[in-house]
Formats: C-alpha cells, structure tokens, sequence
C-alpha cells in the first residue's frame, strides 16, 4: 500500500454538441475550471495523466501532444492511459499510482471526447481485429446488448420485468440529470415514450441508450502534505480496483462477468468494505444501457445475481434509496467517452465532500466510481470517503 | 448546450489509410479452411479445450497449440442481438443478428451471424430466435477464404 492520496478537486464542462470551441479549447475549459475551483496555481503540479477513446474518434492522433499548452504540462512529464469506456478510472488510478508511489505531490487528472466530430460507432468498431469479430459486434449498442440477452435468459428474468426495471431506470436517470448542471440529456419520459421508443439493438431502445457528447473533465489527486496545505475538504481514495478479460469475446463468460466481479472485489478489500449496498452511500456506475446498468448490480455484489430487477423496481437503487445509484444522471445522460469514468469519479468526489448540489446524497461519506470498456473486456473501480 | 452548428466553422476531414494485416499461419490455416466448408479449432493440450477460430498459444495456459481439429458446424446459441442501426463504415448491414455460438464440442462461442428467418418484425424474431436453440452454418456460393464465407447459421428443423 503507498501514501494516503487525495482528490482536492474537479473541473467539469458543459456537455452537448460543442461546435462553439475547437478540441483544445474545450479540454481548457475543465482544466481551467478545476485550477478556478481549488485555488492551485498550474505551476505547482508536478506532471500531467491524460487520456481519451482511440484517435479514430476525431481523427487526430496522440491529442495530448495537441493539447499540451491547454494541460499546462510543458515542461513536465505527461502520461497518456487509454482504456477505451474505461479509460476515465484508468486515468484516475494513473494519478492515484503516482501519489501513492511517493514520485509525485500533486497531479493534473484529465480525460476528454468530442464525439461530435467523428463517429463513435465507427471508431469503436476499429477497436476489433478485422480479421474475425469486427463483422458482428455492431459497435458499444450490439455488445453490450448480447451481453445483457444472454445476462436475463440465464437468470430467468421475464422480458416484461427486465424491460419495466430498464424503463425505471431510464425514466429516473433523465429526471435526475436536471438536478446535475453539466449533464447533456435532460428529459421527463413517460413509460410509453421509453416503451416504444425507436428500436437500437432490439430490445434496446432509443431511451435505453446513451447519448454521444461532447466534454472534458479534470481532478487534481494530491498527497496528503499538498492536500493539507489546500485546507480545505477533500475527498480520499480508500480503494482501486481494475480487471480485465481475455481478448476474445467468445472466451469469457460475460453474464456473471468476471471482471466486473473481480475489479470491484479487489476495491472493497482495499476499503475495508463486507456490505457494498450497506456501507456505500452513493455510486456512480458507468451506466450507458439501461438493461447493461442491472448487470453491474449484480457483480458489483449490491444484490444477488438476477435479483437487480426487483430490487429496483422496488426503488431500492433510486435517490431516495438504501443505495443511490448515479444521482448525477449518469453515463445514459452524459457520454464524452474519454472523460466519462472521471465524471464518475469527479461526481463521487463531489458527494463525499458534500458539494454536490442539488443532487447531494445528504451525509454521504463513502462513493463508488466505476467505469467499463472494450469489447465487454474491462472493469475499474475506486471507492472514495470523506476521510483519511 | 445546444449550439447551431451553421453559426460556426466546421472543417470537413477523413483519414483513410490502407493496411496490409498479416493472418500469420494459424489464421491463414484457418481461413483456407473455410474455402472448403470446413471450421478449424485448436485444442489446448493442458487444459484439454477446444477453441474455435484456431489459435497458435492457449491463452489461459500459455503454452503453443499444434492440434488443429475440424469442428462441428452446429451449435447452440449462448446469447444474440437484433441490430437495427447503421453507422459509418459498418462492415455488415443491419438488420442482422449477431450471435454467441457454441459449437458442438467446443469450450468457447464462436462469434457470428444467425440468419435464414424473416428480420423483419422485431417481435416476431423474439419469439423465433431463443437461447439454447440449435444452429447450422449455411455457406455462400463463392468463397474467399473470410470469415464471412459462412453466410450465417441458420436455426435447425
Ligand atoms: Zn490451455
């Protein structure tokens, strides 16, 4: 185990169809933003981790080059981590691996996307050899939609009550994503418009989906010495996890996902945590399918296998539940790929220090942060508390 | 943030790059196989699995694998989607269905299409295509030596 590390703060930008700044501009907008929020002046951080989706995704290649004015890196060290979905906790555990190794005092998180300049489906596709596999895996929409077929057949889950749960959890999230001021999709469904709404990867649907945003978000992960010179509340990183599958996606099974199973395990023993739905307060999952959403549930150990759909049809993972389950809105409402798992991060930041606004879960003191990747491959978690 | 996209400038890109992807020799074994209908897997000689498409090392025993059989061309499904979008470049038209296969006497799903029914109408897949239901590969006419020489596995009578 290494030195206590902190997170002293997080710069998030408005979501949406961003044409009104260039790429750079836009990953500016966090980093100046979390340097505004926490009083840090750029000059005091010791190196910069930065990451995104492949280059495919706006069609420039190794973009932290690009952007290393923005990132206030010249003239230190920059590491670039790319997972994929997952890549916002990857970027988070990057930071956190380098405060706790004692190497540095202060570091520069930060992950971005504009997806609006490419196609997401596309670039996602390239993530596949072209040998085999790319010809049948129709982007993030079909895997992880045959993930979560074969996920309800195997639990005995009635269609009818696995689309009720996704409906719910569709209908709360963009309910939920007004209360958030940087969310993207924000929208009061009825259950008939998300019922028959237009058909994605049958039977997903159009409100069962995330959108495709534009955005960035940056975190400053410190050691204890620079977090106290802050003086001011910060949240701390009580557990990492992160595990991965095999490459091929036939190889592994992906109903009780084993990744998914194995990264969030190895974050609750770091944390101390027996009971994730008794000892957590709040979790952000990465959540871009509704029907995905009820799977993590399930190897996240918040309930037992095939029993999310109940539980949340009983409102047990709602806001005002035993277990709030992305209050932001989450991943379904807000999806610049790059910078999605440190929005988790960013958001269970923001609970345990009580400055969530008006999606604060009220005494929250211990968050989870998720974030998933690859052609259903890969899993990080990190658990965050309010103290030491 | 719903900006106008015409209030701004928008430079119009596209990066197109030729490659040339080696398949190595356990996959250009493999896909000669399919030029004359046959569906090649390798079994690991410690853990004793057979894995289809043909692997040169086992990747859970690390060890190399020089035991190439033929498998069968039926199969159960494991789990399958109905895709019903199109993106830039999709190297297969929807509607489709995409499917984990598991071919008789193999340790892993084979990843394809499920065709030969109407695609048509959603609900109506829905209650055709079912886990657990048995699967043939149905060939095309004229074979390339890819993956997609097997038109599709179509469901068993
Ligand atoms: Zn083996």
């Amino acid at each position: 185990m290494g030195r206590p590390v902190a997170i002293l703060g997080s710069g998030q930008t408005v979501h949406g169809r961003r044409f009104d700044v260039s790429y750079p501009e836009l990953v500016k907008e966090a980093v100046d933003a979390v340097f505004e929020t926490t009083g840090i002046s750029p000059a005091d951080i010791d190196g910069v981790v930065f990451g995104t989706m492949p280059s495919m995704m706006e069609g420039v290649a190794l973009t932290h080059f690009y952007f290393a004015d923005v990132l206030r890196s010249v003239g230190k060290p920059i590491l670039k981590t790319e997972t994929c979905g997952s890549t916002g906790v990857s970027l988070a555990i990057t930071g956190y691996y380098w405060i706790a190794s004692g190497m540095a005092d202060l570091v520069l998180v930060v992950g971005s996307e504009k997806m609006h300049e490419g196609d997401a489906q596309a670039t996602m596709t390239t993530v596949l050899e072209p040998f085999y596999q790319r010809f049948f895996i129709s982007g993030a929409p079909g895997v992880f939609s045959m993930q979560s077929q074969g996920w309800t057949v195997r639990f005995g889950i009635p269609e009818d009550k696995i689309r009720a749960a996704a409906t719910k959890l569709s209908i709360d999230h963009h309910h939920d994503a007004f209360d958030n001021p940087y969310a993207h999709i924000k929208k009061r469904l009825t259950e008939d418009e998300v019922n028959n709404a237009r058909i994605i990867t049958y039977p997903v649907r159009l409100w069962d989906v995330c959108p495709t945003s534009d955005g960035a978000c940056a975190m400053l992960f410190a050691s204890e010495k620079a977090a106290k010179k802050l003086g001011k509340k910060v949240a701390w990183v009580k557990g990492v996890g992160y595990s991965g599958d095999e490459y091929w996606f036939g190889d592994s099974d992906k109903a009780e996902w084993q990744c998914a199973i194995s990264a969030s395990r190895q974050a609750y023993e770091m944390a101390g945590i027996k009971n994730p739905r008794k000892e957590l307060d709040v979790a952000e999952v990465y959540n871009p399918f509704t029907f995905q959403e009820l799977l993590f549930y399930e190897c996240f150990g918040f309930c037992g296998f095939g029993e999310a759909c109940d539980l949340t049809l009983k409102g047990v993972f709602g806001r005002d539940g035993e277990l709030p389950i992305s209050p932001s809105g989450g991943v379904l409402c807000t999806n610049p790929i790059g910078a999605t798992g440190l929005n988790r991060v960013a958001e269970a930041a923001l609970q345990v220090t009580g400055q969530a606004g008006a999606h604060q879960i009220p005494g929250a003191k211990t968050s989870l942060a998720h974030a998933m990747g690859g052609v259903v491959q890969f899993n990080g978690v990190m658990i965050l508390g309010s103290e030491k | 943030m719903e900006m106008k996209h015409e209030d701004y400038y928008i430079l119009e890109d596209q990066v197109s790059i030729p490659y040339e992807n080696a398949y190595g020799l356990t996959w250009t074994r493999f896909f000669e196989g399919l030029k004359s209908e046959k569906i090649f897997g390798s079994r690991c000689g410690k853990c004793n699995r057979v894995l289809v498409p043909m692997r040169s090392y086992c990747p859970r025993c690390f060890i190399e694998i020089d035991d190439t059989i033929e498998v069968s061309q039926e199969g159960a499904i494991v789990a399958w989607v109905l895709t019903e979008y199109e993106y830039f470049g999709m190297p297969t038209k929807p509607p489709f269905i995409g499917a984990l296969i598991r071919l008789d006497g193999t340790d892993c799903e084979f990843v394809h299409l499920v065709g030969g029914i109407d695609l048509s109408n959603p609900d109506q897949v829905r209650k055709t295509v079912k886990n657990g239901m048995k699967v043939r590969a149905v060939w095309k006419e004229e074979k390339k030596g890819h993956i997609l020489d097997i038109k599709y596995f179509e469901p068993v009578k």
